[in-house]
């Protein structure tokens, strides 16, 4: 479902010096439908920029990104949005919204984004929301006015909304209590089961061992380190 | 699947100096495509070529009709395109005294997009005027007053209505948040993204706003001195920008 051939990246700032900052080269890795694959290795080591290379958040300098059989690398942005909307759905550390819209049309939004009737996509954010133990008195007000830690569960409620055969998880599980822990694994393990493809950054080893099939350490593919 | 508009190199000169030069691109239904850019970097107007407001010294502005399918804008008869900026086109001007008519109504401003295509019924104008206004948040009560008596928030919003009032399938917008506080962008851009998704328009947003079009816009181009420096998806371009200037863009945004 998701494939990577020898992919590379690197910075280049212009306004530094035209510095340029390798950071990735030769990354390969499949990930198969209903498998979740966590992407290890120290702070800095390149994690988070294989997830975004992936997202086509990050333009790679060379190789090949396939998501469901589109190069991300190559493709015209709206392939890449229909790729988001369909097939690709990614939870990022930051909740990114327009200010204002209530939480629960936060989370549904994905489901309208695809053509799913309103309220099949209100009742299924409010379960998600519910599930997620937000308070319902907090469903109608902007996730921007909310804890971090809420914030981040609004997060998940939105990124699990939608039914993604692909998915990328940036530490799903940071800043979250034992029990709301406990249901953010288990919404993984039930994408796993009807079939997503899953690549996730978890530094809570726990987590990582209870849901990941295999790690891919990033180190590998830093420049100058590995062979 | 056929693009609404396809651009193939605008030209726009003021004698020697340079509009905008040489820009391309295709732009689908659905799609909102963000133009950033420093003053004078010819945003604006690339915009009013693209809008029909400008002559464009040379390329075309291909738009796919309803009727007629793709036909060059820029050599169609003034007429021809005068029917399409008030059918197919809307365009939403920086300052709503632009766009609107101060001394007529509300109501009268969105009934005469509606009356230009062939709308006669008085009752029906008058109530899809309401339900218009009710959409951008102003109350209908207010359906007989003057723009004038409208607060600048309001105004643009009315602006907004009357230009998607006939259901078009293309809409400009030229610093469409510019000059309104935040609280009253925010709504705006809350506004223009559901009208966006639930009526499938397509829109160009010229903005020097780089957090406008990262929640409105889907791509995104960059100018420069009439020149299109980088375009892409528009979280990748703000991201990872590849150019010089986007780079100089980017990190010059003040934090928050």
């Amino acid at each position: 479902m998701i494939e990577l051939k020898d992919v590379s990246k690197s910075f280049t700032l212009h306004n530094q010096g035209s510095a340029v900052i390798p950071v990735m080269q030769g990354a390969s890795l499949t990930v198969a439908p209903g498998e979740c694959v966590a992407l290890t290795g120290a702070s800095g080591a390149g994690k988070s920029t294989l997830m975004r290379v992936i997202y086509g958040n990050y333009l790679a300098a060379s190789g090949q990104v396939l998501v469901g059989g589109l190069d991300v690398v190559q493709a015209e942005p709206r392939e890449i949005l229909a790729l988001r909307r369909e097939t690709l759905g990614y939870v990022s550390q930051f909740l990114r919204v327009v200010p204002r819209v209530p939480t629960l049309d936060v989370v549904a939004e994905p489901l309208l984004a695809i053509g799913c009737d309103r309220q099949v996509a209100l009742d299924k954010a409010a379960a998600l929301l519910a599930r997620l133990n937000i308070p319902e008195r907090l469903w109608s007000l902007s996730p921007t006015t909310f804890s971090g830690g809420e914030q981040q569960r609004v997060n998940i409620a939105r990124g699990f909304a939608h039914d993604y055969p692909a998915m990328l998880l940036d530490e799903p599980t940071a800043s979250l209590d034992v029990q709301n822990r406990e249901t953010v694994l288990s919404l993984i393990e039930e994408a796993k089961v009807r079939g997503a493809a899953i690549v996730g950054i978890f530094h809570d080893v726990g987590a990582r061992d209870q849901v990941c099939d295999r790690e891919i350490n990033v180190s590998d593919f830093t420049p100058g380190v590995a062979a | 699947m056929t693009p609404l508009l396809q651009v193939n190199g605008i030209e726009k000169r003021y004698g020697a100096r340079i509009g905008c030069t040489d820009v391309s691109f295709d732009l689908y239904p659905g799609e909102v495509m963000g133009i950033v850019g420093e003053s004078g970097s010819g945003k604006s107007t690339l915009l009013n070529c693209l809008a029909g407001h400008l002559e464009p010294d040379a390329g075309q502005v291909v738009f796919d009709t309803r009727t007629g399918g793709p036909v060059d804008t820029v050599t169609m008869s003034e007429p021809e395109r005068r029917m399409l900026g008030r059918t197919d086109w809307a365009f939403v001007h920086q300052h709503a005294r632009d766009g609107l008519r101060m001394s007529v109504s509300a109501g009268g401003n969105i009934g005469e997009r509606l009356m230009a295509v062939g709308d006669r019924h008085y009752g029906q104008i008058r109530d899809r005027a309401i339900d218009w206004l009710g959409r951008v948040e102003i109350d209908g009560a207010r359906v007989d007053d003057r723009p004038t008596a409208f607060s600048g928030g309001m105004q643009q919003r009315l602006q907004i209505a009357r230009n998607l009032v006939t259901g078009p399938r293309l809409v400009f917008m030229d610093e469409p948040t510019g000059g309104l506080d935040v609280s009253v962008q925010a709504r705006l851009l809350d506004l223009l993204r559901g009208l966006v998704r639930e009526m499938g328009l397509s829109a160009i947003i010229v903005t020097h706003d780089l957090a406008v079009v990262r929640l409105l816009a889907d791509r995104l181009m960059v100018m420069k001195d009439g020149h299109v420096v980088e375009s892409g998806l528009t979280d990748q371009v703000l991201d990872d920008p590849q150019h010089a200037y986007t780079q100089l863009l980017v990190s010059s945004v003040l934090q928050v």
